[in-house]
């Protein structure tokens, strides 16, 4: 397949080497730790506002990050050997660290902050399931039966103090994938110190975003009333980050722009041509003025509810939409350009091959599977938990 | 220690993983040739090469690289009277074949082979996640495509675009200064075939290799020196167009 090239490139460079499914590992990997800070607004910065999104939040966070290693393994060369980053990491490289900043996170924060919260659920239904169901809960209570007031305290402040680390954890995990970026320095759209800070903060808005389309979604398909006391909290911590995040990025442009060192006249180029649609249009003018806009003007002007709704609705949609743009500018941006200087490549993305978009497509559908199954399993919401009289949620929801 | 049923069902699998690393790590056989006596480096005399492609045809031929990838190439400037900042850069088929004739219209032209630079702190080396790539103790950059994972981080790292996937492999792929050879005594495959002498293998730490009465007596540089990784590729005669 004949690769179009402008000016010229390095022979080694014309064939991208990272694909979509690099732009899908830190666009999912920012949704899992965006969603966990929302989660932990409520738990441990006592918002009583977001609370209906707090068990839902968490889940969203489980099912994308059991997700996270998918397109990574699908990326390797050669995927029986990622094993190897476990059992002999290269202490110097900062994509070793991967396995462990993610097995930390997902056992260590995520699951067992889960396992926590919902371990009374478990335990009663464990003992009120019939079948399979039953086999399963009790499964999930990994032994663990006692439901006493002493010990449902004892989760409560278990649970307050893994949040507490987990906040950490979030940034560093994604704060981490930003770092994996920044420090190339061998390629200057990458290599920037304000890289893991970008990222931590589009994570935040990201995760923000897709929980409140979800929570939006999720409360609409069981034919609940939406709380907008709740939504109109989450739309305001979603213009707060996405202001800073948007500022961030701002700062780190004005200084490329300022400074126009050996790098800024292709890279310049490169936005104005091959970037054009995809940073300028979809990423800046309406993935980020344009919700930051609607956001902005939510907080001024009186508008009905049902208005608020549907504005917040394409608010969010918006901005995961141009998160994701974010993170294609980013990964396949950083490529297209040589690292001479003098020219240009094209990214052709193959349809049905193992990095082509039909993986890509339904490796962004399997969260949402996941997810559902873990709603199914651990209802996020009390009305629908049928949880048995008695057995009031540790976190319900109002 | 006395070997019990269950005892053995442990050891024989440890032991089995401890052998592979045992044989993964044997070097090659070169019974006279000492790793830490070697420093190994390249001499590239810009003026005196040609753009013949006779480096490129001959390194693919003895290291079996697939069309369409270089582990040395060559690349042609064309600069025009002060456009230093804007050459014009060309490499069709990594000059493997030869250059088509450049229409003269005043500017200077010129050849620069490339090749991996065998950094001395490289950033290939320090981003593979699980050190498939290394520098021997000789100063020469490889990998070990029996453990490469082929995640390509290293390509992204490497300043000079001098790695690349090799697709029959599926594993990162780059110039070894024909380290099969230059450990019986030989020079490497591009160095061997170059008509006019613009490369040149050279031992740093052989008091005796002509390199360095070379370095004394001439401005030589090296790609990219602001990248800080220590390259070992050095040239002599390189116009500051040349990146």
């Amino acid at each position: 397949m004949q690769i179009p090239v402008e000016g010229f490139m390095y022979p080694n460079e014309v064939e991208l080497q990272w694909s979509i499914l690099i732009v899908l590992y830190p666009f999912i990997t920012g949704l899992v730790a965006g969603a966990f800070i929302l989660a932990s607004l409520e738990r441990v910065f006592r918002v009583e506002a977001v609370k209906p999104t707090y068990r839902l939040a968490l889940l969203t966070a489980l099912a994308f990050l059991l997700v996270a290693p998918l397109p990574l393994q699908l990326h390797l060369g050669h995927p029986e050997r990622s094993l190897e980053m476990y059992l002999t990491p290269h202490r110097s490289s900062a994509m070793a660290m991967f396995g462990f900043v993610y097995l930390w996170y997902l056992m260590a924060v995520l699951l067992l902050e889960i396992w926590l919260d919902y371990r009374h659920d478990i335990v009663v239904r464990s003992q009120t399931e019939k079948g399979w169901k039953r086999l399963v809960y009790r499964g999930l209570t990994l032994g663990s039966t006692n439901v006493s007031e002493r010990s449902l305290h004892v989760d409560e402040r278990l649970g307050y103090f893994i949040t507490l680390i987990g906040i950490p954890s979030a940034f560093l995990l994604h704060g981490y994938v930003g770092f994996i970026f920044g420090s190339v320095k061998a390629n200057p759209w990458w290599s920037s110190p304000l890289m893991p800070i970008v990222f931590i903060f589009s994570a935040m808005v990201s995760g923000i975003a897709a929980v409140m389309l979800l929570y939006m979604l999720s409360t609409r398909l069981r034919g609940q009333r939406i709380d907008m006391r709740c939504l109109d909290k989450i739309a305001q911590y979603l213009l707060y980050t996405f202001v800073i995040d948007f500022s961030l990025e701002m700062m780190d442009l004005l200084q490329r722009i300022y400074e126009a060192d050996e790098s800024f006249r292709s890279l310049d180029f490169m936005v104005h041509t091959r970037l054009w649609v995809s940073q300028v249009i979809v990423q800046i003018l309406l993935g980020t003025v344009t919700p930051i806009a609607l956001l902005g003007l939510m907080q001024v002007l009186k508008v009905t509810e049902a208005a608020r709704r549907w504005i917040y609705a394409l608010a969010g949609g918006l901005t995961v939409i141009g998160i994701f743009a974010m993170r294609w500018n980013v990964v396949i941006g950083g490529q297209l350009f040589s690292k001479s200087f003098l020219g240009y490549t094209t990214y052709k993305m193959a349809f049905a091959t193992r990095e082509g978009l039909l993986p890509a497509i339904i490796l962004m559908i399997l969260p949402f599977i996941i997810l559902w199954v873990l709603v199914k399993l651990l209802p996020p919401w009390p009305e629908s938990a049928s949880v048995p009289s008695g057995a009031t949620p540790v976190h319900g929801t109002s | 220690m006395e070997i019990t049923r269950r005892r053995l069902l442990v050891l024989l699998p440890a032991a089995a993983v401890a052998w592979k690393y045992v044989l993964a790590g044997t070097p090659e056989g070169a019974p006279n040739y000492e790793l830490t006596k070697h420093w190994w480096a390249m001499l590239i005399d810009i003026p005196k090469c040609i753009g013949c492609g006779s480096c490129v045809r001959a390194c693919a031929e003895e290291n079996d690289v697939p069309e369409g990838y270089y582990r040395t190439w060559i690349e042609r400037y064309h600069v025009a009277d002060w456009k230093i900042e804007r050459p014009e850069v060309e490499s069709p088929d990594g000059g493997k074949y030869g250059f088509p004739p450049h229409a003269d219209d005043g500017g200077k032209n010129f050849f620069v082979p490339k090749l991996c630079n065998h950094c001395a702190d490289s950033p290939c080396t320090q981003v593979c996640p699980v050190g498939a790539t290394f520098i021997s103790p000789d100063g020469v950059v490889l990998v070990d495509k029996s453990y490469c994972l082929g995640c390509r981080y290293c390509i992204q790292a490497c300043p000079y675009g001098c790695r690349f996937l090799n697709p029959k492999t599926n594993t990162a792929d780059k110039c070894t200064l024909c380290y099969h050879r230059i450990t019986k005594g030989l020079t490497t495959a591009c160095c061997e075939v170059c008509p006019t002498g613009a490369r040149q293998l050279a031992d740093l730490k052989n008091p005796k290799d002509p390199i360095h009465e070379f370095l004394k007596t001439h401005a030589v540089q090296i790609l990219k020196p602001y990248m800080a990784t220590g390259a070992k590729v050095f040239y002599n005669g390189m116009d500051g167009s040349v990146r």
